[in-house]
Protein backbone atom coordinates (compact mmCIF):
# COMPACT_ATOMS: atom_id res chain seq x y z
CA UNK A 1 0.00 0.00 0.00
CA UNK A 2 3.19 2.29 0.87
CA UNK A 3 4.30 1.91 -2.66
CA UNK A 4 1.08 2.79 -3.92
CA UNK A 5 0.76 5.86 -2.10
CA UNK A 6 4.37 6.55 -3.16
CA UNK A 7 4.04 5.87 -6.83
CA UNK A 8 0.88 7.90 -6.54
CA UNK A 9 2.47 11.30 -4.90
CA UNK A 10 4.94 10.90 -7.71
CA UNK A 11 2.58 10.71 -10.55
CA UNK A 12 0.44 13.13 -8.98
CA UNK A 13 3.60 15.59 -8.09
CA UNK A 14 4.90 14.95 -11.65
CA UNK A 15 0.74 16.21 -13.34
CA UNK A 16 0.94 19.28 -11.26
CA UNK A 17 4.35 20.14 -12.16
CA UNK A 18 3.45 20.27 -15.68
CA UNK A 19 0.32 21.69 -15.60
CA UNK A 20 2.23 24.62 -14.55
CA UNK A 21 4.67 24.68 -17.09
CA UNK A 22 2.27 24.49 -19.55
CA UNK A 23 0.59 27.92 -18.66
CA UNK A 24 4.04 29.16 -17.51
CA UNK A 25 6.86 27.88 -20.08
CA UNK A 26 7.68 30.91 -22.66
CA UNK A 27 7.69 28.83 -26.04
CA UNK A 28 4.03 27.62 -26.41
CA UNK A 29 6.07 24.13 -28.40
CA UNK A 30 7.18 23.12 -24.95
CA UNK A 31 3.97 24.06 -23.46
CA UNK A 32 2.47 21.11 -25.50
CA UNK A 33 4.99 18.87 -24.83
CA UNK A 34 4.28 19.52 -20.88
CA UNK A 35 1.09 19.04 -21.37
CA UNK A 36 1.86 15.24 -23.26
CA UNK A 37 4.23 14.56 -19.92
CA UNK A 38 0.82 16.34 -18.43
CA UNK A 39 -1.30 13.71 -20.17
CA UNK A 40 0.83 10.45 -19.40
CA UNK A 41 1.27 11.21 -15.95
CA UNK A 42 -2.77 11.52 -15.61
CA UNK A 43 -2.59 8.02 -17.38
CA UNK A 44 -0.54 7.01 -14.32
CA UNK A 45 -2.82 8.05 -12.16
CA UNK A 46 -6.07 6.60 -14.11
CA UNK A 47 -4.10 3.06 -13.57
CA UNK A 48 -3.82 3.33 -10.44
CA UNK A 49 -7.15 3.43 -9.18
CA UNK A 50 -8.14 0.67 -11.33
CA UNK A 51 -10.09 2.38 -15.01
CA UNK A 52 -7.27 1.34 -17.34
CA UNK A 53 -9.17 1.45 -20.32
CA UNK A 54 -9.31 5.18 -19.63
CA UNK A 55 -5.91 5.18 -19.01
CA UNK A 56 -5.02 3.95 -22.71
CA UNK A 57 -7.39 6.03 -24.04
CA UNK A 58 -5.90 8.76 -22.99
CA UNK A 59 -2.88 7.72 -24.19
CA UNK A 60 -4.28 7.08 -27.46
CA UNK A 61 -6.98 9.67 -27.86
CA UNK A 62 -5.26 12.55 -26.04
CA UNK A 63 -1.64 12.20 -26.65
CA UNK A 64 -1.56 10.47 -29.86
CA UNK A 65 -3.79 12.37 -31.46
CA UNK A 66 -5.16 15.71 -29.73
CA UNK A 67 -1.70 16.87 -28.66
CA UNK A 68 -0.51 16.36 -32.34
CA UNK A 69 -3.58 18.52 -33.42
CA UNK A 70 -2.54 21.56 -30.23
CA UNK A 71 0.96 20.94 -32.38
CA UNK A 72 -0.43 21.77 -35.54
CA UNK A 73 -2.16 24.64 -34.33
CA UNK A 74 0.83 26.26 -32.79
CA UNK A 75 2.80 26.21 -35.80
CA UNK A 76 -0.11 26.66 -38.14
CA UNK A 77 -0.61 29.89 -36.68
CA UNK A 78 1.67 32.68 -37.85
CA UNK A 79 2.16 34.15 -35.03
CA UNK A 80 4.74 36.12 -33.30
CA UNK A 81 4.61 35.14 -29.36
CA UNK A 82 6.93 38.20 -28.34
CA UNK A 83 4.40 40.46 -29.24
CA UNK A 84 1.36 38.02 -28.17
CA UNK A 85 2.63 38.61 -24.99
CA UNK A 86 2.86 42.00 -24.52
CA UNK A 87 -0.52 42.84 -23.21
CA UNK A 88 -0.83 40.24 -20.50
CA UNK A 89 -0.36 42.62 -17.44
CA UNK A 90 -2.80 44.21 -19.31
CA UNK A 91 -5.06 41.20 -19.20
CA UNK A 92 -4.35 40.09 -15.81
CA UNK A 93 -7.03 41.42 -13.56
CA UNK A 94 -9.73 40.00 -16.00
CA UNK A 95 -8.06 36.58 -16.11
CA UNK A 96 -7.15 36.16 -12.47
CA UNK A 97 -10.75 36.87 -11.81
CA UNK A 98 -11.54 34.07 -14.27
CA UNK A 99 -9.61 31.85 -12.64
CA UNK A 100 -10.23 32.41 -8.90
CA UNK A 101 -13.92 31.83 -10.36
CA UNK A 102 -12.72 28.32 -11.70
CA UNK A 103 -11.25 27.56 -8.05
CA UNK A 104 -14.49 28.38 -6.65
CA UNK A 105 -16.32 26.11 -8.58
CA UNK A 106 -14.07 23.59 -8.59
CA UNK A 107 -14.38 23.81 -4.78
CA UNK A 108 -17.69 23.61 -4.84
CA UNK A 109 -18.22 20.55 -7.13
CA UNK A 110 -15.47 18.92 -4.63
CA UNK A 111 -17.05 19.58 -1.35
CA UNK A 112 -20.85 19.17 -2.53
CA UNK A 113 -20.90 15.87 -4.76
CA UNK A 114 -20.72 13.30 -2.68
CA UNK A 115 -19.76 10.03 -4.13
CA UNK A 116 -22.59 7.36 -3.73
CA UNK A 117 -20.35 4.47 -3.32
CA UNK A 118 -21.40 2.41 -6.11
CA UNK A 119 -25.40 2.48 -5.34
CA UNK A 120 -25.45 4.16 -8.80
CA UNK A 121 -28.67 2.81 -10.26
CA UNK A 122 -27.44 2.26 -13.66
CA UNK A 123 -24.28 0.89 -11.75
CA UNK A 124 -26.62 -1.55 -9.94
CA UNK A 125 -29.14 -2.41 -13.00
CA UNK A 126 -26.05 -3.81 -14.74
CA UNK A 127 -25.13 -6.01 -11.78
CA UNK A 128 -21.57 -4.74 -11.41
CA UNK A 129 -19.81 -2.34 -8.56
CA UNK A 130 -18.06 0.77 -9.62
CA UNK A 131 -14.75 -1.12 -9.32
CA UNK A 132 -15.54 -4.40 -10.05
CA UNK A 133 -13.74 -7.54 -8.63
CA UNK A 134 -13.03 -10.28 -11.54
CA UNK A 135 -14.25 -8.19 -14.29
CA UNK A 136 -11.76 -6.28 -15.88
CA UNK A 137 -12.43 -2.53 -16.15
CA UNK A 138 -13.16 -2.52 -19.97
CA UNK A 139 -15.79 -5.41 -19.91
CA UNK A 140 -17.36 -3.71 -17.20
CA UNK A 141 -17.50 -0.51 -19.07
CA UNK A 142 -18.66 -2.20 -22.45
CA UNK A 143 -21.76 -4.13 -20.46
CA UNK A 144 -22.50 -0.73 -19.37
CA UNK A 145 -22.25 1.61 -22.52
CA UNK A 146 -24.01 -0.11 -25.27
CA UNK A 147 -27.46 -0.42 -23.50
CA UNK A 148 -27.36 1.16 -20.25
CA UNK A 149 -26.57 4.34 -21.75
CA UNK A 150 -27.83 3.39 -25.62
CA UNK A 151 -29.10 7.18 -26.19
CA UNK A 152 -25.91 8.80 -24.97
CA UNK A 153 -23.83 6.46 -26.79
CA UNK A 154 -25.81 6.90 -30.06
CA UNK A 155 -25.77 10.84 -29.44
CA UNK A 156 -21.75 10.67 -29.00
CA UNK A 157 -21.84 8.46 -32.71
CA UNK A 158 -24.05 11.87 -33.69
CA UNK A 159 -21.57 14.12 -32.46
CA UNK A 160 -18.44 12.84 -34.15
CA UNK A 161 -20.88 12.90 -37.34
CA UNK A 162 -21.09 16.34 -37.41
CA UNK A 163 -17.72 16.72 -36.23
CA UNK A 164 -16.71 15.21 -39.36
CA UNK A 165 -19.30 17.35 -41.62
CA UNK A 166 -17.91 20.48 -40.01
CA UNK A 167 -14.39 20.07 -40.38
CA UNK A 168 -14.66 19.69 -43.92
CA UNK A 169 -17.48 22.25 -44.52
CA UNK A 170 -15.03 24.33 -42.59
CA UNK A 171 -11.51 23.56 -43.85
CA UNK A 172 -12.16 21.86 -47.41
CA UNK A 173 -11.71 23.91 -50.71
CA UNK A 174 -12.31 23.51 -54.41
CA UNK A 175 -9.31 24.45 -56.12
CA UNK A 176 -9.83 25.06 -59.65
CA UNK A 177 -7.60 23.91 -62.32
CA UNK A 178 -6.20 20.34 -60.78
CA UNK A 179 -6.01 17.50 -62.76
CA UNK A 180 -7.41 14.58 -60.69
CA UNK A 181 -6.51 11.05 -61.81
CA UNK A 182 -9.99 9.46 -62.84
CA UNK A 183 -8.70 5.67 -62.52
CA UNK A 184 -12.31 4.45 -64.05
CA UNK A 185 -11.97 7.01 -67.29
CA UNK A 186 -8.02 6.11 -67.53
CA UNK A 187 -9.00 1.82 -67.70
CA UNK A 188 -12.03 2.80 -70.01
CA UNK A 189 -9.99 4.30 -73.01
CA UNK A 190 -9.87 2.58 -76.27
CA UNK A 191 -6.84 2.67 -78.23
CA UNK A 192 -9.05 3.21 -81.42
CA UNK A 193 -10.44 6.54 -79.79
CA UNK A 194 -7.30 8.13 -78.48
CA UNK A 195 -4.46 7.18 -81.36
CA UNK A 196 -4.77 7.76 -84.93
CA UNK A 197 -2.27 7.30 -87.95
CA UNK A 198 -1.91 10.22 -90.02
CA UNK A 199 -0.04 10.19 -93.11
CA UNK A 200 1.63 13.33 -93.84
CA UNK A 201 3.02 13.66 -97.19
CA UNK A 202 6.59 14.72 -97.49
CA UNK A 203 7.15 18.43 -97.78
CA UNK A 204 3.60 19.29 -96.16
CA UNK A 205 2.35 19.37 -92.32
CA UNK A 206 -0.43 18.30 -90.92
CA UNK B 1 -6.37 -4.98 -6.46
CA UNK B 2 -3.46 -5.49 -5.66
CA UNK B 3 -2.73 -8.15 -8.36
CA UNK B 4 -4.40 -5.88 -11.13
CA UNK B 5 -1.02 -3.60 -10.32
CA UNK B 6 1.31 -5.48 -10.23
CA UNK B 7 0.29 -6.71 -14.27
CA UNK B 8 1.66 -3.05 -14.79
CA UNK B 9 4.81 -3.26 -12.86
CA UNK B 10 7.00 -4.35 -15.46
CA UNK B 11 5.88 -0.86 -17.58
CA UNK B 12 6.92 0.87 -13.83
CA UNK B 13 10.27 -0.71 -14.08
CA UNK B 14 10.75 0.04 -17.44
CA UNK B 15 9.77 3.96 -16.84
CA UNK B 16 12.31 3.92 -14.15
CA UNK B 17 14.80 2.35 -16.68
CA UNK B 18 14.12 4.85 -18.91
CA UNK B 19 14.03 7.70 -16.83
CA UNK B 20 17.41 6.56 -15.08
CA UNK B 21 19.07 5.53 -18.56
CA UNK B 22 18.30 9.63 -19.68
CA UNK B 23 19.81 11.09 -17.15
CA UNK B 24 22.86 9.15 -16.63
CA UNK B 25 23.58 9.83 -20.22
CA UNK B 26 22.55 13.18 -19.85
CA UNK B 27 25.21 13.54 -16.68
CA UNK B 28 27.79 11.57 -17.94
CA UNK B 29 27.82 13.97 -20.89
CA UNK B 30 27.89 16.92 -19.05
CA UNK B 31 30.98 14.94 -16.47
CA UNK B 32 33.17 13.28 -18.45
CA UNK B 33 33.18 15.41 -22.16
CA UNK B 34 35.11 18.28 -22.14
CA UNK B 35 33.03 21.85 -21.76
CA UNK B 36 34.22 24.82 -23.12
CA UNK B 37 31.22 26.60 -24.09
CA UNK B 38 31.81 29.50 -27.32
CA UNK B 39 29.44 31.76 -28.61
CA UNK B 40 30.92 30.84 -32.07
CA UNK B 41 29.63 27.25 -31.64
CA UNK B 42 26.06 28.20 -31.25
CA UNK B 43 26.31 30.80 -34.54
CA UNK B 44 25.75 29.99 -37.95
CA UNK B 45 28.37 27.70 -39.46
CA UNK B 46 30.90 29.49 -41.08
CA UNK B 47 29.74 29.05 -44.86
CA UNK B 48 26.28 29.53 -44.04
CA UNK B 49 24.24 33.07 -44.28
CA UNK B 50 22.01 34.21 -41.31
CA UNK B 51 17.96 33.28 -41.77
CA UNK B 52 16.21 35.47 -43.63
CA UNK B 53 12.78 35.34 -41.85
CA UNK B 54 10.98 33.76 -38.86
CA UNK B 55 10.98 30.29 -38.99
CA UNK B 56 7.08 29.63 -38.40
CA UNK B 57 5.29 29.90 -41.86
CA UNK B 58 1.69 29.39 -42.84
CA UNK B 59 0.76 25.57 -42.68
CA UNK B 60 -2.02 24.24 -45.32
CA UNK B 61 -5.05 24.04 -43.20
CA UNK B 62 -5.31 20.42 -45.13
CA UNK B 63 -2.90 19.28 -42.58
CA UNK B 64 -5.55 20.20 -39.64
CA UNK B 65 -8.51 18.30 -41.86
CA UNK B 66 -6.49 15.03 -41.80
CA UNK B 67 -5.46 15.38 -38.36
CA UNK B 68 -8.98 16.15 -37.41
CA UNK B 69 -10.14 13.24 -39.18
CA UNK B 70 -8.16 11.07 -37.40
CA UNK B 71 -8.59 12.18 -34.14
CA UNK B 72 -12.21 11.42 -35.06
CA UNK B 73 -12.06 7.53 -36.64
CA UNK B 74 -9.33 7.23 -33.99
CA UNK B 75 -12.52 7.48 -31.30
CA UNK B 76 -14.92 5.67 -32.95
CA UNK B 77 -11.73 2.76 -32.88
CA UNK B 78 -11.74 3.37 -28.90
CA UNK B 79 -15.51 2.61 -28.55
CA UNK B 80 -14.95 -0.74 -30.27
CA UNK B 81 -12.81 -1.88 -27.70
CA UNK B 82 -15.27 -2.19 -24.64
CA UNK B 83 -16.98 -3.14 -27.37
CA UNK B 84 -15.79 -6.48 -28.26
CA UNK B 85 -14.40 -7.54 -24.95
CA UNK B 86 -18.09 -7.55 -23.25
CA UNK B 87 -20.05 -8.54 -26.42
CA UNK B 88 -20.41 -11.81 -24.84
CA UNK B 89 -22.56 -10.44 -22.17
CA UNK B 90 -24.46 -7.61 -23.64
CA UNK B 91 -26.34 -9.65 -25.85
CA UNK B 92 -27.97 -8.55 -29.59
CA UNK B 93 -29.34 -5.16 -27.87
CA UNK B 94 -25.40 -4.24 -27.57
CA UNK B 95 -24.56 -5.72 -31.12
CA UNK B 96 -26.91 -3.56 -33.08
CA UNK B 97 -26.41 -0.44 -30.78
CA UNK B 98 -22.87 -1.09 -32.27
CA UNK B 99 -23.94 -1.59 -35.43
CA UNK B 100 -25.86 1.74 -35.58
CA UNK B 101 -22.95 3.69 -34.28
CA UNK B 102 -21.15 2.07 -36.95
CA UNK B 103 -23.76 3.21 -39.52
CA UNK B 104 -24.20 6.57 -38.62
CA UNK B 105 -20.08 6.85 -38.91
CA UNK B 106 -19.99 5.45 -42.07
CA UNK B 107 -22.40 7.84 -43.52
CA UNK B 108 -19.64 10.27 -42.42
CA UNK B 109 -17.46 8.59 -44.23
CA UNK B 110 -19.09 8.41 -47.19
CA UNK B 111 -19.95 12.15 -47.00
CA UNK B 112 -16.18 12.64 -46.40
CA UNK B 113 -15.11 10.36 -49.44
CA UNK B 114 -17.53 11.38 -52.13
CA UNK B 115 -16.69 15.11 -50.72
CA UNK B 116 -12.71 14.19 -51.53
CA UNK B 117 -11.57 15.24 -48.06
CA UNK B 118 -9.13 12.49 -48.10
CA UNK B 119 -8.02 13.18 -52.09
CA UNK B 120 -4.88 14.96 -51.55
CA UNK B 121 -4.62 16.27 -55.24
Amino acid sequence: MTVELFIFYIFSIVTVASSVMVISSKNPVHSVLFLILAFFNAAGLFILIGVEFLAMVLVVVYVGAVAVLFMFVVMMLDINFVELREGFLQYLPIGALIGVILLVELILVGTSWAVSSGTDLAVQAAGINATPTGIPNTKALGMLIYTNYFYLFQSAGLILLVSIIGAITLTLRERVGVRRQNISRQVNRKPSETVQLVKVKSGEGI
Amino acid sequence: MQGYLFDYLPILIFLGIAIGLAFVIITASMVVARQRPDAEKLSAYECGFEPFDDTRGKFDVRFYLVAILFIIFDLEVAFLFPWAVSLGAIGVAGFWSMMLFLGVLTVGFIYEWKKGALEWE
